[in-house]
């Protein structure tokens, strides 16, 4: 009987220890929140995209702000991926470039999106700050082709009426001299973490710095979603100095201006 | 030997449920270790704002200076909701910061783990290291010097898990130049009714196509920076219901309803839009494409033409004299308004001389160095009658239009505002889920601006299935009045009913082996 009284404790105390252990799911101490700041997409059956609504880039430009417009597109690059949502640059290869926000899409879909990749893109035409895309979208993978577009030297449209016309296209520039920004101390620094210095690497804040061509000066940024800070851009754009002549390559973003996401320099 | 054998197992048994990863309730220690070195995380946010650095890096250097066994290592972030994401992802790792800036909407469901945000009654009133406690090395501040109102604002289920850094609310910027080449006065209690009068007014065009009233061909006359303080404060001001204490959610009612569809049509004449939707409010004020733009008083040093801080390029920015009021009200015999803003809670942890170092630090952060310097960034008020009544601060204050920087007129008649009406605030029922609840209110007006901007139909179908959506899209059917933080956690697994039931029949058969014991003993006695 004390035999049979003995097993059986160990049996239930190696039972306790195992039911107590840390990586039972069962039993945890750290939360599962219900509550989030951003909403989760219900999975409902969705309808595939209608190929037969595609337009043109000639139609999407004019099209009226707040209609909905079908695309067939090819990825540039993408930004990270984030709460089921990605943000693309894309181009044809007529050169009609789309700036997609925030589309839907999963993680495993975000991995398929390299650059090349054709969509079927679902949206509305929309303008934010003077940048137009496309929003509340979702876009479906064809693989019937793949395309990467070549960056147009956009130098000489510098400050020109006509820039505009290429928003979100590939771009490259020459040339550019890069001019003075000035810090959180008050210096005069060839980059800032943030607009105004109030970031830091460390932070993965975006990169701003200011270049000149023809006596106008613009400000071009390393956007941290696109290139965080680790890629090559970033380290280039660090190692900057006031007066150094660049080449760079990146996106023709808008905000309020041009404002190029930029995802190479060269110092000349 | 088999007695002892059997009370190890015994013990063994009582002591394996306790979780391997659970930290201990917090309890003030008797005293703070100064020998040992202290590594502290503060999160904090700012407003991309430089000043606003220097400040925190200040404060850390010459709180380093009083405490030189604390370390604190400053992380920095721009948004509330990245911090947020980010100390829930941390809570399942164990790795939380030790103090981080916060809303108490997010502390809620910070709560869902248990002893993962400490309380801070026990701490506040230690007589050696609570506020204003005997063995501060700093002049700290005392409970009562803390505005009772902004104390009230971190509290859950009556427990203060909260303290406010700064306040702000929520004002009305205003092209006054504009509103008087319309033919109109800026009343003394600014109108939900008044703005859209101005505002139709505005959308008058010449042969053109530009607004004649800023001969451009672009004008949205009420652009509002955070819908969902938009949506709330409506319903605050009809005193409408929201949601109850207990987390009851009425947001999808009637006068919700009203107010979508009435909105529906101001969107449909092309008056107001959304930051969401066009943009920082700040900009198109400045541009003069705005005549009313509702952002935070912390938002402040960009309105206007004369902003130290500016985001539009300078050929862009038009002349015009700003005005900032108290944001629209339905009844002009009283005002109601959010309070908001910055408050600080501190995270458990094993070491308990690390949170009370974390504590040290989070009241130095209310001293008036750092409380002035913090909101003089902004209009932002300071959240200590003690720097509030300072000759320094009402000196900052009386200074007002002195110059287009540090005195910003518009900047210090903004924190003015919420200084004039702290009993005209409010809060929201802090519980889990009341910050997806804040963000369905807002996306409610989101969505209507953005379908009658679609050309959608509207009506009252429409807002039928905006409700059920938007309930649905941030889980609010699943959060039910609950009296407390934690969740119903639904029946107990299976393999928890068979630990119990096991521990059980254990414990039968202990107390039959020393009843059996005990027997034998007996009759080997007789």
């Amino acid at each position: 009987m004390k035999k049979v009284f003995a097993i059986l404790m160990s049996f239930l105390l190696a039972l306790t220890m195992v039911a107590c252990s840390s990586e039972t799911p069962t039993e945890t101490t750290t939360p599962t929140p219900t509550d989030t700041t951003e909403p989760t997409e219900t999975t409902e059956t969705v309808e595939p995209i209608d190929a037969s609504k595609v337009i043109t880039y000639d139609e999407y430009v004019a099209a009226e702000l707040d209609t909905e417009v079908v695309v067939e597109t090819y990825v540039q690059a993408t930004q990270s991926w984030w709460e089921d949502q990605i943000t693309i640059y894309s181009q044809d290869k007529d050169g009609g470039a789309y700036f997609i926000y925030n589309a839907a899409c999963t993680e495993e879909d975000a991995a398929k999106l390299v650059p090349g990749t054709k969509i079927l893109e679902q949206g509305y035409k929309s303008e934010w700050a003077g940048e137009v895309e496309i929003i509340d979208g979702r876009f479906e993978i064809l693989e019937d082709d793949t395309y990467v577009a070549e960056a147009v030297d956009v130098t000489e449209e510098l400050g020109t009426d006509t820039l505009i016309e290429k928003q979100n296209q590939k771009v490259s520039f020459t040339g550019l001299t890069v001019e003075p920004s000035i810090d959180a101390e008050g210096n005069e620094v060839a980059y800032l973490y943030n607009y105004d210095g109030s970031g830091t690497r460390e932070d993965n804040n975006d990169l701003y710095f200011n270049v000149s061509y023809n006596g106008e000066t613009y400000t071009f940024v390393v956007e941290s979603y696109l290139c965080n800070n680790e890629s090559d851009v970033y380290k280039a754009v660090e190692a900057l100095n006031v007066g150094d002549v660049i080449d760079c390559e990146g996106f023709l973003y808008w905000y309020d201006g041009v404002n190029p996401h930029i995802t190479s320099v060269t110092v000349k | 030997m088999k007695k002892i054998l059997v009370v190890v197992l015994l013990l063994f048994t009582l002591v394996g449920c306790h979780g391997s990863q659970a930290i201990d309730s917090f309890v003030v220690p008797d005293s703070f270790d100064e020998n040992e070195e202290y590594e502290i995380t503060f999160w904090a946010k700012n407003d991309t704002n430089k000043t606003q650095v220097a400040i925190y890096e200040k404060a850390i250097e010459d709180f380093e200076k009083i405490y030189p066994n604390i370390h604190i290592n400053l992380r920095l972030y721009t948004d509330y909701g990245r911090i947020y994401n980010d100390v829930i992802t941390n809570i399942q790792t164990g790795t939380t910061p030790n103090i981080c800036i916060t809303y108490p909407d997010h502390i809620a469901t910070y709560l869902t783990g248990e002893d993962v945000v400490v309380p801070l009654e026990e701490l506040m009133k230690d007589e050696k290291y609570g506020l204003g406690g005997t063995e501060l090395k700093f002049d700290g501040v005392s409970e009562e010097e803390i505005i009772p109102k902004f104390v009230e604002e971190g509290k859950i289920n009556g427990i203060t898990y909260a303290l406010p850094f700064m306040r702000s609310t929520e004002a009305c910027y205003i092209n006054k130049t504009y509103v008087e080449k319309l033919g109109f006065e800026i009343p003394e209690v600014l109108t939900w009714d008044f703005i859209w009068e101005v505002s139709r007014a505005a959308m008058q065009q010449d042969e053109n196509g530009n607004y004649i009233v800023n001969g451009q061909n672009i004008m949205i006359p009420f652009i509002y920076k955070s819908t969902d303080n938009m949506m709330i404060q409506m319903l605050y001001q009809l005193e409408e219901p929201y949601a109850s204490e207990n987390g009851e959610i009425y947001l999808f009612n009637d006068t919700t309803r009203e107010l979508l569809l009435e909105l529906a049509g101001y969107v449909e004449e092309d008056l107001f839009s959304t930051f969401k939707i066009s943009s920082y409010p700040a900009n198109f004020l400045n541009a003069g494409q705005c005549i009313f733009a509702i952002d935070s008083t912390a938002g402040a040093t960009w309105m206007g033409t004369d902003a130290p801080l500016l985001d539009i390029s300078e050929d862009k920015l038009v002349e015009f004299e700003t005005v900032v009021k108290e944001i629209p009200q339905f009844d002009e015999d009283s005002y109601t308004m959010i309070s908001q803003g910055p408050s600080l809670c501190i995270f458990n942890k094993e070491d308990k001389g690390e949170v009370l170092a974390s504590w040290l630090f989070m009241q130095y952060l209310l001293t008036n160095e750092v409380q002035i310097a913090y909101s003089e960034t902004e209009g932002y008020v300071p959240v200590t009658s003690r720097a509030q009544k300072s000759e320094e601060y009402q000196s900052y204050l009386n200074l007002a239009g002195s110059d287009d920087d540090e005195h910003y007129q518009i900047k210090i008649d903004a924190s003015k505002i919420l200084l004039d009406h702290v009993d005209d605030t409010f809060v929201t029922p802090v519980f889990n889920g009341s910050a997806s609840l804040r963000d369905a209110a807002g996306q409610l007006i989101e969505n209507v601006t953005k379908s009658v901007r679609r050309r959608e139909t509207v009506d009252d179908a429409y807002i039928d299935e905006l409700f059920d959506d938007v309930s649905s899209l941030y889980h609010l059917d699943q959060v039910g009045s609950n009296e407390g933080t934690k969740e119903d956690l639904g029946p107990l697994p299976i393999e928890s009913i068979v630990l119990i039931v096991a521990l059980a029949v254990v414990w039968v058969f202990i107390i039959i082996y020393l009843l059996k014991v005990r027997y034998k003993k007996i009759k080997v006695s007789q």
